[in-house]
């Protein structure tokens, strides 16, 4: 049976890939400066969490989190023109990539500092919690940056408070050329969880039902006070840690192996099984978001630079 | 009845909580015990566990929660039980929380507070004394206050709760109880980056802030007596925003100045104060703008250590003098 679901989610894995796939383009030709960072390969993990959720829900994505920006509601051309650092894009070209959000959307922009959001969303969550209001916070991060001590202030508080907060770990296996085991001593980052008082979960963050039921499950939860949870997603990113990374540090049969098990072709055979006609909604979809795509390239490009005197704005309430 | 300068912080935030319910605080022991200098006793029976929330041992967590929660709309307080512990949450401060406003183009804001007892003159020691203003002077989108009396503890302390932004309210834990004053019973501000004449003279300007004001007006009064000179002494208040416009004034009236504060000399506020004196005044200047601080090095224990680190009225009243000769 052909659902609205299904054609949504199908929308927003196609169009978080072709967005990615065109910075990465843009980025390769010039038009694109600074770091550049590619989650292609990982899409069903922040499109599975994000799906559903609620205007006022907080999520804290990471650099790697474009789909988070476009399921949330993000416009793709405000989006795009922040990525060139132009006037019309979410910071006004103040920092570059995902360090913008927009809060309107409960979108909330990340440091470089990674794990420095997981006390943030944290906050969030207890604001919610105070106020009795129903919404949950999500903040996203790495298997590395669950190293720095952020990721253990946090959970330790979520745990005492039984706060509405998902902790969600994308599990890519390197922390830019750093192997999980030089990360970490254990297998699953999940298990920390425990230590916490929080209920940990892992899955496949390349299937995205596997990632919907458990992340979905924890939201549930969350809404209900029961309290917060830590999902460990094990995906794999095809770039390097940025595009300026060639990531010789990977064996390229790890990459193809996983490569194989890549998401959208997973929901395809998924959507194919269900009985839909897939080569035509694939046709159909990569046209619109390809649209899309143009659009947001050619508003990003039309769109006017800040002016240099800019620079000393939006500091203070009230500049002084 | 006299207030105190910690019951003045202590009213200051039990009549913003009783006022707005967005208005919280976090930080260690701030509940059970009420404080460690007993700035939140009583808030729990009043507030209960819910507004006032004793936290672990995580400074990053004080701060980045506050963070989050300001975001969303609520006014938190975040205690660092003494200031010297805010390093442990200076990422959080300084690349969350001062950005934050700036990155998200304009259309996000932190109006929350982070306070804490800062400063020397008790037998702290290295990691109880610590003047941290000079860690975050230059990092844009931060507010800093630095009360040195207890009127303005309070006007201060309300301002920053009902502001917009980021601000660091370093206390002076050697005032805590040292000092008090009659306050309006009437719910007043003293509006932040706004500095005070504490004491008007044509002949020398001292800038200060914070604990420094008083051996400063002592040193003031002790000149007028025995030199005959009239000294102005201006108690900033606020590091920033810094009211240039009261320190150019009266560096033009007096033509000399004296900079005198705990924080180390090195990397201390009264650095920049010169050099924007030396740029903007330097044609009203009749002798070199000197400073008195502690000493570079740690905020030690031992009391003849600690007093030779320190300022104090005799070593204002040799550099006073010296730049009077001129």
């Amino acid at each position: 049976m052909e659902t609205k679901e299904d054609q949504e989610l199908y929308f927003y894995l196609k169009l978080t890939r072709e967005f990615e796939d065109r910075v990465s383009k843009l980025h390769r030709q010039g038009k694109i400066l600074g770091g550049v960072y590619s989650g292609k390969g990982q899409e069903a993990i922040v499109v599975g969490v994000c799906y559903g959720l609620h205007r006022e829900d907080f999520i804290s994505p990471i650099h790697r989190d474009m789909g988070a920006f476009l399921i949330k509601g993000v416009d793709p051309k405000i989006l795009m023109a922040q990525l060139f650092g132009k006037k019309t894009g979410l910071s006004k070209g103040k920092d570059s990539f995902l360090h913008a959000g927009d809060l309107e959307r409960g979108v909330f922009g990340a440091t470089s500092m990674l794990a420095s959001t997981l006390p943030v969303a944290t906050g969030a969550a207890l604001k919610f919690k105070m106020k009795k209001e129903h919404h949950v916070a999500i903040a996203f991060f790495g298997e590395g940056a669950s190293s720095r001590g952020d990721f253990h202030e946090a959970l330790n508080f979520a745990g005492i408070h039984k706060l509405p907060v998902i902790y969600v770990c994308e599990n890519n296996f390197y922390a830019y050329s750093t192997p999980q085991n030089l990360q970490m001593a254990v297998e699953d980052v999940a298990i920390r969880a425990e230590g916490y008082g929080l209920k940990g979960a892992v899955c496949s963050g390349n299937d995205l039902h596997a990632v919907m039921r458990t992340a979905h499950a924890a939201i549930d939860r969350a809404r209900k006070g029961e309290g917060p949870t830590l999902i460990e997603c094990k995906t794999y990113r095809y770039h390097g840690h940025s595009e300026h990374d060639q990531p010789f540090y990977r064996p390229q049969e790890e990459l193809i192996e996983w490569e194989s098990r890549d998401p959208i072709q997973r929901f395809e055979i998924y959507l194919e099984k269900k009985g839909y006609n897939v080569d035509q909604m694939k046709e159909e979809t990569e046209r619109r978001v390809k649209e899309i795509t143009d659009e947001a390239v050619r508003f990003a490009e039309e769109s006017p630079w800040p002016d240099g005197k800019e620079a000393l704005e939006d500091l203070y309430a009230n500049p002084f | 009845m006299a207030t105190t300068y910690i019951k003045a912080i202590h009213d200051a935030m039990f009549e913003e909580m009783k006022r707005d319910e967005d208005v919280f605080i976090l930080g260690e022991d701030v509940g059970i015990l009420g404080g460690a200098f007993k700035a939140t006793e009583g808030f729990l029976q009043e507030f209960g566990p819910e507004r006032v929330i004793d936290t672990p041992i995580s400074e990053t967590l004080i701060v980045g929660a506050a963070i989050g929660a300001a975001v969303v709309g609520m006014r938190p307080i975040a205690e660092i039980q003494f200031a010297d512990f805010i390093s442990c949450g200076y990422d959080q401060i300084i690349n969350m929380a001062a950005t934050l406003r700036y990155r998200h183009g304009g259309r996000a804001q932190v109006p929350m507070v982070i306070r804490g007892p800062s400063g020397a003159g008790v037998h702290g020691g290295l990691f109880h004394s610590q003047n941290p203003e000079s860690y975050f002077l230059p990092i844009p989108g931060l507010k800093i206050v630095a009360p040195a009396t207890a009127y303005d503890a309070k006007g201060l302390l309300k301002a920053s709760i009902r502001d917009n932004d980021p601000v660091l309210f370093f206390e002076h834990k050697y005032l805590y109880r040292r000092i008090q004053e009659e306050l309006p019973n009437e719910d007043y501000i003293v509006p932040l980056g706004k500095a005070a004449v504490r004491r008007e003279g044509s002949d020398m300007t001292f800038i200060t802030y914070s604990a420094m004001l008083y051996p400063s007006l002592t040193a003031a009064e002790r000149l007028e007596k025995e030199d005959g000179l009239r000294v102005e002494v201006i108690d900033l208040r606020s590091l920033r925003p810094l009211d240039w416009e009261a320190i150019f004034r009266s560096v033009r009236k007096t033509n000399k100045v004296v900079i005198i504060h705990e924080d180390r000399r090195t990397g201390g506020v009264g650095g920049e104060i010169a050099a924007r004196i030396s740029e903007e005044c330097f044609d009203a200047l009749d002798g070199p703008i000197t400073r008195v601080t502690s000493e570079d090095t740690h905020y030690a224990f031992s009391p003849p250590l600690e007093e030779f680190i320190l300022p104090n009225v005799d070593k204002i009243l040799a550099k006073a003098r010296t730049l009077a000769a001129y």
